[in-house]
């Protein structure tokens, strides 16, 4: 009962035999075998390789000012043409790509840190804690998510940071309720029940038995989350309220390139391709990740009817 | 099934009151005084202090939540930090927009999700279901703001069809209503659209996998009459209930669609008050969406409950 990680731990007797090699090609396996989601993860890794890489890959520096030729259509040397300023729109929109992830990564991060444990309690404890706690993400539901992440920027006030924690709280109670769904049913599993008898603590219990099993919808969840906290960024930064200036963001590029966009539609045409491109490879890698993973749960589309 | 009500009718009570600390807490969260922030540069202790007395934030907290809830219940919100007008009629003359958006919306969702999500589940595996499969991940993917934009290019900057934005009312001309419809309301509508066609193809396919459909098509059945008379009324139950959950998102989470097209509706409200930092506006507009939010859902696992005899709530 001291050394947590002993092996031949008579705690693990009840542990189920996830083979996790064999497991893992089984689902990479499945995952391949979608041409859509083969095609997300293509763009996803062009994507990290654009967030590392972006300064050097770019043609032109990020705010490369030449008012001489502001506001030129797409050429040879500037291939989404340039903006207001002059600046090469094509640079401009990859190096953007970092912001994006980051943003995505943070925020869904942050709803599952928060989310993953309060379903584990609830859907351990049941009773009580189950209510106050379900009842609780309950009211954080019944918000539209944009409008919560505004409410809460208000209070906050705007940027890149704010914007990440909003985006956060605003998908944690998805998290929760998919998590105690899957603990509910894990629960009665006869691994558990056998651990609970060899005396395991409810915190091991948790850790070693539980969470490894309800990880299969929570990973599905992430990458549809990834999906709506890119498009939610986008949306915050375009009204303003997220990424500030001169950091790029696509949303922000969009809301810049709307007063120009009679004049220069490429303005915000492309950074709106970025986020498109961004969203729907998350998307398609998720609904890959379903069917592989967890065929039973509703796909990305039907996930989000519920959650919007 | 009664049981169900009230136990449904005291979770919607509790998640009102839930939603009412957090609208209540908004004003009082904001660093700093916010009547003071609110004036900016515009500070006059004479309306300083009137709009204190009238917010009611010179007494202590616990009799300002009482005073801000029982004042709510009958309708009052208090007074702009702006314009000094009453919250409750600055909410509601933006209710006609944002009703009229979110019903264009949904009428444009269902005109094409109902038949490409019918046609799509009874072909299931064909190639048309493969397109309609992918079109329908593209678009949920499309930022509703851009798509906006480039409608608003295209079809009233570049073609002159219709206008580019704005809102007129029924009332003032039933055609001009129409025509400035059109682009926000599709531009929201092909979204939740999609969203729709996946929900209509599984509830079809689930109904099309039932042995009752077994059966029918072994009495010799027509197929267009099994998908009329066997399938399509028991698809339709879990159906009403998405339709209704997209209503609910349509009245108040497509507050950047209204900002593109100039929509004098709840959501625009919303925005421009965060950006005035007018935050007796915020908390009223932010609780009547969240009101109508929590009824619309009400509404649907009622009809749900009624429609449904088998489904059973413990």
């Amino acid at each position: 009962m001291s050394a947590p990680d002993r092996p031949l731990d008579l705690h693990d007797a009840g542990t189920p035999p996830v083979e996790h090699q064999s497991r893992l090609r089984e689902v990479l396996g499945t995952l391949v075998q979608n041409r859509l989601s083969v095609l997300g993860l293509v763009i996803l890794a062009v994507l990290i390789v654009l967030a590392l890489f972006g300064e050097a890959i770019a043609p032109f520096e990020l705010n490369d000012i030449d008012v001489v030729n502001r506001l030129q259509g797409p050429s040879g040397d500037h291939w989404f043409g340039t903006d207001d300023l002059g600046r090469d729109v094509f640079s401009r929109v990859i190096i953007a790509a970092r912001v994006s992830l980051q943003v995505g990564f943070i925020a869904v991060g942050i709803a599952l840190a928060a989310g993953v444990p309060i379903g584990l309690v609830a859907g351990f404890y049941g009773r009580g804690v189950d209510s106050v706690l379900m009842r609780l993400m309950d009211i954080l539901f019944s918000f539209p998510a944009v409008l919560l992440a505004i409410a809460i920027l208000a209070v906050l006030g705007p940027g890149l940071r704010n914007a990440m924690i909003a985006i956060g709280i605003v998908y944690t109670p998805i998290f929760a309720r998919i998590t105690r769904g899957s603990v509910l049913s894990v629960k009665q599993e006869v691994y558990v029940r056998a651990a609970r008898s060899l005396g395991a603590s409810d915190a091991r219990i948790l850790r070693r038995h539980i969470l490894p099993n309800v990880l299969a919808p929570i990973i599905v969840q992430t990458s549809l989350s990834l999906a709506f906290a890119i498009l939610a960024e986008a949306a915050l930064s375009f009204l303003g309220l997220g990424v500030q200036p001169p950091e790029p963001a696509w949303g922000r590029m969009l809301a810049d390139g709307r007063r120009f966009f009679q004049d220069a539609p490429w303005m915000a045409i492309f950074p709106g391709l970025g986020i498109l491109f961004t969203v729907m490879a998350f998307n398609f890698v998720g609904d890959g990740l379903r069917d592989a993973l967890d065929p039973k749960q509703k796909s990305v589309i039907e996930s989000r009817g519920q959650t919007t | 099934m009664t049981g169900f009500v009230v136990r449904r009718l005291i979770q919607v009570l509790l998640a009102l009151l839930g939603v009412s600390i957090i609208v209540f807490a908004l004003i009082h969260l904001v660093p700093g005084d916010p009547v003071r922030v609110a004036l900016g540069t515009r500070f006059d202790q004479e309306i300083y202090d009137r709009l204190v007395q009238r917010a009611g934030l010179d007494k202590p907290l616990l009799e300002q939540y009482f005073s801000w809830l029982s004042n709510a219940l009958t309708g009052d919100l208090g007074v702009s930090f702006r314009s000094g007008r009453p919250v409750t009629a600055v909410v509601l003359e933006r209710l006609p927009a944002t009703i009229t958006l979110a019903f264009g919306a949904l009428f444009v969702a269902l005109v094409i999700s109902i038949p490409v999500g019918i046609v799509s589940a009874v072909r299931s595996g064909s190639k048309l279901d493969y397109v309609a499969t992918a079109a329908s991940q593209v678009g949920v993917s499309v930022p509703d703001f851009w798509a906006g934009i480039m409608y608003i290019l295209l079809f009233a900057l570049t073609l002159s069809w219709l206008p580019p934005s704005g809102y007129v009312s029924f009332a003032e001309s039933p055609w001009e209503w129409v025509r400035h419809l059109v682009l926000p309301a599709v531009t929201v509508g092909l979204i939740s659209g999609s969203i729709l066609t996946r929900f209509v193809r599984s509830a079809v396919l689930e109904a099309l996998n039932q042995d009752y459909v077994r059966t029918a098509r072994a009495k010799g059945l027509p197929e267009s009459r099994i998908i009329r008379k066997h399938v399509l009324p028991n698809a339709w139950i879990p159906i009403v209930t998405v339709i209704g959950l997209q209503l609910g998102f349509l009245l108040g989470g497509v507050v950047v669609v209204e900002v593109i097209f100039a929509w004098p509706g709840l959501g625009r409200l919303a925005l421009i008050a965060v950006q005035d930092r007018d935050f007796t506006v915020l908390q009223g507009a932010v609780l009547y969406i969240a009101f109508m939010f929590l009824m619309i859902n009400l509404v649907v696992d009622l009809l749900y409950a009624y429609l449904d005899p088998r489904v059973k709530y413990e």
